[in-house]
């Protein structure tokens, strides 16, 4: 089963106190964030897989996992960065301009490939930097600075592009040196049992190992929680806010380069007017997955399983052969499902 | 007799300075002052805490306690007079300074994490870890141990650490706050309005914890504006109002009712009843405000006369 590999771990047993026999572990798991998101994922699971024959085929389910690890990649930051207690509107263009910027630098210097990627690895935590500098700096909402960035990111993604490459699309860059290597790296398949499973979901599945392993078992993960929760305690008890917080930003870009890269080397040129948009559908993936809003709640797997949720809305309309307008639909009425179940489940673990 | 007199009475016990063989304060305030722009928010504060010792600040709202805590605890820096750690002079850049000094906080909002468990809280900003380099992570367990060890010690019986902070009472999360201050090897503690949330029984077990970190040796600063608070646990008081102290007393040569008195300020209960007088009728309420003020200063007087040479001083 495809969703048996996005289950959150099973809560650890401690050794306690008498007193704290009535909180069994089946009330414990049902005051983790994501648990909202995963009673989601098998109803829709379930759901399609009983109205459409091919939805639980391995090739579909390779489709789907593809589908939302282009989403879980991105949804992965910027989980981190709501537990964090910011937001981040310019994510969705940053990616573009991720590519962008590895295709048109070494399309018009004539370098190799990976050359521009690694330039765009640089240029990508910059944005991130950026955005959380000047985040810190002003203490201006994320919501602000972000939007500012996304319109700036917009503009320059098409003017450069058309500057430099004359066209609204990049140049291709499938002759240069290092394209193909490039291309194993960041969009090859890997055959798992005759079924090709694209690398992103490895990707995928690696960042949110590492993202879960940083929030719950490292420092760096406490001080993530506390910032979102409540930077000023924070603060005061000699957590470094603004480190973190620009640490976030650079995190989610560098998620951005990731997908960036795949999105460049899928092919071998980027639209210079996409990405616009997907900012969003990575906030939804994440609120999905129970990160509040306010920050200093929530889960990476969680944000996992809100991807994954709208990797099966979005290929199982096609596989139950509807008609794709319903996607935009779906996707809504899952987020206030997901949210409201959410915030039920926690009451009612919180209350025991 | 001033406040640099107190400071030569109650000497550091048994503690001196290496070189000049002269006693010298865990902490010391010398003619502090602060500003924030053309606001004066703080002007000539003298104190000090010593080892094992409870230094009260009290004062009204407004009166300066939060400035002054905020400059020993380095979240703002002082622009005026001296501020000395064992002897030493000090100007804190960060939070991180001040604890690296040994100087802990307990804010009035505690500094807590409401939605993060207890032990990540008690733990947080200064986490234990094991590993090396990238793959240094915490060490979970033992930091859970450490929290309830640490929280039965002072007298806290938990149900379970990974309990989110917020769901503990006001008085519980007080005592999170005071024991991690404590663990972290705390010299001195300063508590910020401890009390003021808090019903009587719950205030009396925060005072009973505030007499359980002095006699672990720690030095305190206790900041409270409820004078039957700060009295039964007090070594010294300093009396702040707008900005400026307007007394600081050893416990031997103040009462309770002194201190309430002067917290309670007589020359304002004087002019209130001089505005009412002036507005006309409701004699009642004149009268009762006439008979406090009688009452006020006639406490005051009395301690004024029994202590010849008072170490007040404005």
């Amino acid at each position: 089963m495809a969703n048996t590999a996005t289950l959150p771990p099973a809560p650890a047993s401690a050794p306690g106190d008498e007193r704290i026999g009535r909180r069994s572990p089946i009330q414990k798991f049902l005051g983790r964030p994501e648990v909202g998101a995963l009673v989601g994922a098998v109803v829709l699971f379930i759901f399609f897989a009983s109205v459409s024959g091919t939805f639980t085929q391995p090739n579909a389910l390779a489709t789907i996992l593809y589908g939302s690890s282009t989403i879980g990649i991105m949804a992965v930051g910027v989980s981190l960065l709501m537990i964090g207690g910011e937001f981040d509107l310019s994510t969705g263009v940053a990616v573009i301009s991720s590519a962008l910027t590895a295709s048109l630098f070494s399309w018009n210097f004539s370098l190799n490939a990976w050359v521009g990627v690694l330039l765009a690895l640089v240029v990508s935590l910059g944005i991130g930097f950026i955005n959380g500098w000047i985040l810190v700096k002003t203490k201006l909402p994320s919501f602000i600075v972000t939007l500012a960035t996304f319109l700036m990111l917009t503009g320059l993604n098409l003017a450069l592009t058309r500057l430099i490459g004359g066209s609204v699309s990049s140049p291709s860059i499938s002759k240069l040196d290092g394209f193909d290597s490039a291309h194993a790296v960041f969009a090859s398949s890997i055959s798992i049992g005759g079924v090709e499973v694209k690398i992103t979901v490895f990707f995928w599945i690696f960042l949110v190992a590492v993202a879960s392993w940083v929030l719950l078992r490292t420092k760096v993960g406490n001080w993530i929680f506390a910032v979102g929760g409540d930077a000023n305690a924070a603060r005061a008890v000699g957590v470094p806010v603004t480190k973190t917080k620009i640490g976030l930003f650079m995190a989610v870009g560098f998620c951005g380069w990731i997908l960036g890269m795949h999105n460049l080397f899928a092919f071998d040129a980027v639209q210079s007017g996409e990405g616009v948009g997907n900012e969003f559908l990575y906030i939804i993936a994440a609120v999905i997955g129970g990160c509040l809003l306010t920050g200093g709640y929530g889960s990476a797997v969680g944000g996992a399983i809100g991807a994954f949720i709208f990797g099966m809305a979005n290929k199982g309309i096609v596989y139950a052969q509807w008609n794709p307008d319903w996607f935009k639909f779906f996707l809504g009425l899952m987020l206030l499902l997901a949210t409201i179940v959410n915030l039920i489940v926690k009451r009612r673990a919180e209350l025991k | 007799m001033n406040a640099k007199q107190i400071d030569q009475q109650t000497l550091l016990r048994e503690e001196k300075d290496p070189l000049t063989h002269t006693p010298v304060h865990l902490l010391s305030l010398d003619a502090v002052g602060k500003h924030y722009g053309n606001i004066i928010a703080l002007r000539e504060v003298t104190m000090a805490v010593d080892n094992g010792r409870v230094t009260c600040v009290l004062g009204d709202n407004g009166a300066g306690k939060s400035t002054l805590i905020k400059i020993i605890a380095g979240l703002h820096q002082h622009d005026a007079g001296v501020l000395k750690i064992m002897g030493e002079e000090r100007k804190f850049n960060s939070p991180r300074d001040a604890l690296d000094a040994g100087i802990a906080t307990v804010y009035q909002d505690l500094a807590v994490v409401p939605l993060m468990p207890i032990w990540r809280n008690f733990f947080l900003g200064s986490e234990l870890t094991t590993g090396f380099g990238p793959f240094k992570s915490m060490d979970v367990q033992k930091m859970k141990d450490i929290t309830l060890k640490e929280l039965a010690e002072m007298g806290i019986d938990l149900r379970d650490v990974e309990q989110p902070i917020g769901q503990l009472s006001g008085g519980e999360r007080q005592c999170v706050a005071i024991a991690r201050a404590v663990y972290f090897g705390a010299k001195v503690l300063i508590l910020d309005e401890p009390t003021a949330a808090l019903g009587v029984k719950q205030s009396g077990v925060v005072l009973r914890y505030i007499l359980q970190a002095r006699d672990r040796g720690l030095g305190v600063i206790f900041i409270t504006h409820n004078p039957h608070h700060a009295f039964p646990v007090g070594d010294r008081f300093l009396l702040l109002k707008r900005g400026k102290s307007i007394g600081y007393y050893d416990k031997k040569d103040i009462t309770l009712d002194e201190l309430t008195a002067q917290m309670a300020g007589g020359a304002e209960l004087a002019e209130l009843a001089h505005e009412l007088e002036q507005l006309g009728g409701h004699t009642q309420a004149l009268k009762e405000v006439q008979a406090e003020v009688a009452g006020v200063t006639e406490v005051t007087d009395v301690a004024d006369s029994s202590r010849e040479g008072s170490p007040r001083h404005a």
